[in-house]
């Protein structure tokens, strides 16, 4: 197998084996590891990395992938700059 | 499950209790939550530290808590990053009432030791050059203030708690509190009933309802406060730039992202947490006034949280007046977590019944009964 790091969320560089280390110390939740890794806080917010990591949560926690709970999907669905707002408030 | 002492919440009040308590030797402590840890306002907020108040209360428990946090990663012999930045508050008066109010808050704050300063549009802009000179008259600037990541901090002094024999018990709600003759029995949570006759109430957001379990009138609610973010890009802002009047505050993180928010105007007590259009709208026109070039910066992701407000706009740390071994620290009133240090060793003083670091009438429910608040908050956003 591949002995490089494996990123596992692109927009945040994190890896694979950093998820793994904290699931060893008990941060199971996709909201905990959200909180200490920023994946899932990205440009993307988690739309590529979300499936990879809950498979990592069910495989560590033996448990199914439809049992492990998805991250918070909050607005906005893509990244729209400040002066874009502002402006069709105007119009 | 015996507990010694039982907290409700692992928000950064929760947490920092227990870190102080186990610190002073205290055995058997249980921190409980109904959701994950930073599930409550802790890990939405904007995570400011900031001394440049307009009381000695709120002045007072900001000073030592910045000078804990300067120093928090040694004393809790945490191996990651909390991300400490120490850059400075940069406030902005927009008119002549506000530049008298912030030459009286400097006048008070100078006395009590913090370095807060009053500065000329100008002097704002040699600090914050990308500063819309047209948006205001004179700042005030205190380089002590700054900023930390409130994950990191809760982590560290969650792990050096559990290090000391804290247990903490996540997923779980508290759901009522056994009262007889006049002392805690015991508390019952959605798993277990839990032997206690100590309850810290760290609740946040529920302080009030948690009050109720155990019949205490907490003058508190909860309103929703909204908040964003950016993309990261290159270092460009030291401070925290805020504006009361203006309603915006607005920071770069060292991830180089920017979080700015704003509040509500006439928002509805309550539980609710969304994000709205409204806020999105109000926030963008707002930062593109203040800090124009920021407009070109894509929104990333929106959210809110919950502000638990007291009367007077600074916290409630005391001991129920009339049940023994139930002692609350809520009503932060949206600034809870620079204070969280002060109120974790004031919180392990008042159980412990040692000589308090900080004159703690100030912070005592029964303000609100006897004299007057003569004393209210207006630096809040
Ligand atoms: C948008 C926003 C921006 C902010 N910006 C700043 C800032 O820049 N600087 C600053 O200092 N402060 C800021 N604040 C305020 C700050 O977030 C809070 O004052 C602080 O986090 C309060 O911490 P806490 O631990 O007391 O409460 P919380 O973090 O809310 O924790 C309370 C915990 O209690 C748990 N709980 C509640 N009821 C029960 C129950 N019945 N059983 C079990 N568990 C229960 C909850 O799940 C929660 O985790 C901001 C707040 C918001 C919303």
């Amino acid at each position: 197998m591949n002995k490089e790091p494996n990123i596992i969320c692109r927009c945040e560089d994190v890896t694979v084996e950093q998820v793994r280390e904290l699931l060893q110390k008990g941060y199971t939740h996709f909201e905990d590891l959200k909180r200490q890794l920023r994946v899932g806080m990205g440009p993307c917010q988690g739309q590529n990395c979300q499936e990879m990591i809950r498979r990592e949560i069910a495989t560590f926690l033996g448990v199914s992938i439809e049992d492990v709970p998805t991250h918070t999907v909050r607005p906005l669905i893509i990244g729209v700059p400040l002066e874009a707002i502002k402006a069709a408030k105007k119009r | 499950m015996i507990a010694n002492i039982l907290i409700i919440g692992s928000g950064i009040s929760g947490v920092a209790i227990a870190y102080h308590l186990a610190h002073k030797g205290v055995k058997d402590i249980v921190v409980i939550d109904q959701s994950y840890m930073t599930s409550g306002a802790t890990g939405r907020c904007g995570a400011g530290v900031r001394q440049q108040w307009a009381t000695k209360a709120n002045c007072m428990m900001a000073k030592r808590s910045i000078e804990f946090f300067h120093d928090a990663a040694t004393i809790l012999d945490y191996a990651d990053d909390i991300e400490f930045k120490q850059e400075g508050y940069l406030i902005l008066a927009t008119d002549q009432e506000e530049h008298e109010q912030f030459t009286h808050n400097v006048r008070l704050q100078n006395s009590l030791d913090i370095p807060s300063r009053q500065l000329s549009v100008s002097e704002a802009r040699n600090i914050v050059p990308h500063l819309n000179p047209e948006a205001f008259v004179s700042a005030t600037f205190c380089p002590t203030d700054g900023h930390l990541n409130p994950f990191k901090m809760t982590d560290a002094y969650y792990q050096a708690a559990k290090r000391l024999g804290v247990t903490f018990l996540f997923f779980e709600t508290v759901r009522s509190i056994s009262i007889e003759s006049g002392r805690i029995e015991k508390v019952i949570t959605s798993k277990r009933t839990i032997l206690t006759h100590h309850v810290v109430n760290a609740s946040g957001g529920y302080a009030c309802e948690v009050g109720k379990m155990a019949g205490i009138d907490i003058p508190v609610y909860s309103e929703n406060h909204e908040i964003l973010v950016t993309e990261p890009i290159e270092k460009i802002q030291g401070p925290m730039v805020m504006s009361f009047k203006k309603n915006i505050y607005c920071q770069q993180v060292p991830h180089g992202s920017f979080l700015m928010g704003r509040s509500t105007p006439d928002q509805v007590q309550g539980h609710d947490i969304s994000s709205s259009w409204q806020f999105l709208e109000a926030m963008a026109e707002t930062v593109c006034e203040i800090l124009p070039v920021i407009g070109k910066l894509r929104v990333v992701r929106q959210w809110g949280g919950s502000y638990n407000m007291s009367p007077d706009r600074q916290p409630i740390i005391c001991e129920a007046p009339n049940l023994q071994g139930y002692t609350m620290a809520c009503g932060f009133s949206g600034h809870g977590f620079m204070f969280a240090p002060m109120t974790g060793v004031l919180i392990s003083e008042i159980i412990l019944k040692e000589p308090p670091t900080l004159d703690v009438s100030l912070y005592h429910i029964d303000r609100f009964k006897k004299h007057m608040m003569d004393d209210i908050e207006k630096s809040v956003v």
